[in-house]
């Protein structure tokens, strides 16, 4: 212990709760024991309900960290990013599945959906090169509605999609010959399906946060920060925005693509209804709530997010207890209490819960310069040490 | 038609984003509770006394609009000016969090079922210039048309209205010209929430019923008129939304014939939107927009 002390007194003092190497080392084995063990925990403690819960978290990590590549990194608002997570669905959907009899497998499906994201990416990419703000963001939102109306209608003349019915009887993934669908068994511990989903979302998840954290601080990464900072000054300092644009809603949408195929396949079921404008905002709210451009924020808003309402559901139990009667239906107060934080955070934290420590700066020194501007309640409020 | 609603929808949106910058994405719930104040005045006033429709139907219009710039005034008060200097996007999750509260209280209040507008207007078919129109189609475009004008001329002809364009250019500058701000704030709010009632009450009376989740859409078909015409320029808002309502009405109707019945009218929404990112690729600033010039 005293030599763990002496060894980095100043990093220790800058690097937060954790700060020496011992420390260190014995919570990030907690961490992992804790994401190991965690679905016979929930299991446990909260019912198989939650298991399930947990996977749709790692889902939507997969999905938010995307998003925040596009929103986050490189600055470019898309209101239609859940169009690439429907492309990647739907492409699971119907290469696996009764409905083309089509059974390929998950190892060539999953880079492919991946892939033809990306690609879809670039589409959406490239007509919006020009555009910027809230041009942007319109054009992006159109661009999911087409997708989502075309998945809707492709039913006929050729039965493409099978519109709103959608498609069902999905294949579930196996990997090595492992189906994750049924129940295994190792010794003792039984393995039920959503659990072996935990398992490979987690694998996945984590594999994605390793993608995005190397990319923050590549040479990719702090082109796209200099795009989001001043478009004009980056080209001039000689970063070539077009490429580095489409390189971020290529990069954004194949996440969303992966995500998407391997929703189809926990699901076993997809249809239009699911890829809703609805969808998009949600998953944005997940990046902007948690802390736009910091991954650690990210993930913190989309276990949040999926959780909170999750948490909700317990609202019309408590009414029984606290008033011995339901006044009000929970389903009908759960969305509602769900916007009601949303504005409250927003009110409380406008940077998001976690923001990364560079606009966490950026917003103090917006808020001295901006302090004798008229309406400004708020700039006392958040009461945050400026560094 | 059609487009006279968004265009009315739309002039509240470019109002707030000319000024604010700001997307209110709760704009058309706003334009939802107007109509469903609307019918719920007309219900209740409108069985059992012997008043006439349109009598009935003008005070519903009478509550609806005030109700709703009351709740226009609350939303900019409680929401959006404490975060007047907060990043665009921060703001933008506010409205959608607003957006999402206002359904939903609706829902609460008036129950998931569709409410059905009493038919008390006019509604026998008149032929005219071989065209079929009713009555209350009139009406609607002749008021819309009549509001507009109103409005054009408090923008440019009265001291609030130089307010207003003095704020929407300069918020600071116009501070120091002795220009209460927050007030004209305020009352873009509202007037934009007076004319959502006025469309709220034209949209339950043309199809006869609304809905608490009808306001997503139309604020969205809205905004997107908005953007057409050319972000923050009202008369650009209502070119829009009249260009975007017969886009889509023609669109529906001939892209069968046009494509040989491979696409129905079941794509007339991504008709409104496909010719959205047309314009705006070919035209980024809109039809009336003005080239915004680059930050330097």
């Amino acid at each position: 212990m005293p030599e763990a002390r002496s060894a980095a007194p100043p990093a220790a003092s800058r690097a937060g709760p954790a700060g020496s190497p011992l420390a260190r080392s014995v919570l990030s084995v907690l961490a992992i024991a804790a994401l190991l063990l965690a679905p016979f925990l929930v299991d446990a403690l909260l019912g198989r309900a939650w298991v399930r819960v947990l996977d749709l978290v790692m889902l939507y990590t997969m999905l938010a960290l995307g998003l925040n590549i596009v929103v986050g990194f490189a600055g470019l608002l898309d209101l239609g990013y859940i169009a690439f997570f429907a492309v990647g669905a739907y492409l699971y959907a119907l290469c696996a599945s009764p409905h083309f009899g089509l059974h390929l497998p998950f190892w060539l499906l999953l880079p492919a959906a991946a892939l033809v994201a990306g690609l879809f990416g670039m589409l959406l990419g490239a007509p919006t090169l020009k555009l910027r703000g809230d041009y942007l963001a319109i054009v992006t939102l159109g661009f999911g509605e087409i997708i989502r109306i075309f998945l809707n209608n492709l039913n006929a003349p050729v039965n493409l999609t099978n519109g709103p019915q959608g498609i069902t009887l999905i294949r579930p993934i196996e990997v090595a010959g492992v189906s994750m669908a049924k129940m295994h068994s190792i010794g003792p511990v039984s393995f039920p399906s959503l659990y072996n989903y935990y398992y490979l979302f987690l694998v996945l998840t984590l594999l994605v946060i390793f993608v995005s954290a190397r990319l923050q601080h590549s040479r990719v990464g702090r082109a796209w920060v200099a795009i989001r900072e001043d478009e004009l000054a980056a080209s001039a300092s000689g970063v070539n925005t077009r490429n580095l644009k489409l390189l971020a809603f290529a990069m954004g949408a194949s996440f969303g693509g992966i995500a998407g195929s391997l929703y189809a396949s926990f699901q076993g079921f997809v249809s239009p209804e699911s890829f809703g404008l609805m969808e998009s905002i949600m998953v944005l709210c997940m990046v902007v709530l948690g802390g736009m451009g910091n991954i650690r924020g990210v993930v913190l808003g989309a276990a949040l997010l999926v959780t909170l309402p999750e948490a909700l559901r317990y609202i019309g139990p408590l009414q029984r207890s606290l008033f011995g009667q339901v006044h009000v239906e929970p389903s009908d107060l759960r969305l509602l209490l769900f916007g009601v934080a949303l504005v409250l955070v927003m009110r409380w934290r406008p940077a998001g819960l976690w923001p990364s420590a560079v606009r966490r700066r950026e917003f103090v020194a917006a808020r001295a310069a901006a302090g004798d501007m008229p309406g400004g309640p708020g700039i006392s409020t958040d009461g945050k040490p400026s560094p | 038609m059609l487009g006279s609603i968004y265009a009315l929808v739309a002039l509240g949106y470019t109002m707030v984003y000319g000024i604010l910058g700001l997307i209110n994405f709760a704009h058309g719930e706003v334009v939802m509770i107007g109509s469903m104040i609307a019918i719920s005045v007309v219900v209740t006033i409108g069985t059992g006394s012997g008043l006439p429709g349109p009598v009935v139907v003008l005070a519903g219009v009478g509550i609806a609009i005030p109700a709703c710039m009351l709740l226009g005034a609350l939303l900019e008060r409680v929401a959006y000016r404490p975060l007047r200097d907060a990043p665009r996007l921060t703001a933008l999750i506010t409205a959608i969090g607003m957006s999402i509260v206002l359904q939903n209280l609706a829902m609460i209040v008036w129950g998931r079922q569709y409410i059905s507008f009493p038919p008390l207007l006019p509604s026998e078919p008149h032929a005219v210039l071989g065209a079929t129109v009713t009555g209350t189609q009139v009406i609607i475009v002749m008021l819309t048309l009549a509001l507009m004008g109103a409005l054009l001329l408090l923008i440019h002809r009265t001291r609030l209205g130089r307010a207003m364009r003095a704020t929407s250019q300069s918020p600071a500058l116009a501070g120091l010209m002795g220009v209460d701000v927050n007030r004209i704030i305020l009352f873009t709010f509202m007037i934009g929430s007076a004319l959502a009632a006025v469309a709220g009450v034209m949209i339950a009376g043309y199809y006869g019923q609304a809905h608490y989740h009808m306001g997503f859409m139309l604020g969205l078909k809205a905004f997107t008129a908005a953007v057409l015409g050319g972000i923050g320029n009202v008369s650009g808002a209502m070119l829009g939304g009249l260009a975007l309502g017969v886009i889509e009405s023609l669109g529906a109707g001939y892209i069968g014939a046009l494509t040989g019945g491979f696409l129905g009218s079941h794509y007339q929404d991504v008709f409104a939107f496909a010719v959205l990112i047309l314009v705006l690729v070919f035209r980024p600033s809109g039809l009336l927009g003005e080239r915004v010039a680059e930050r330097a």
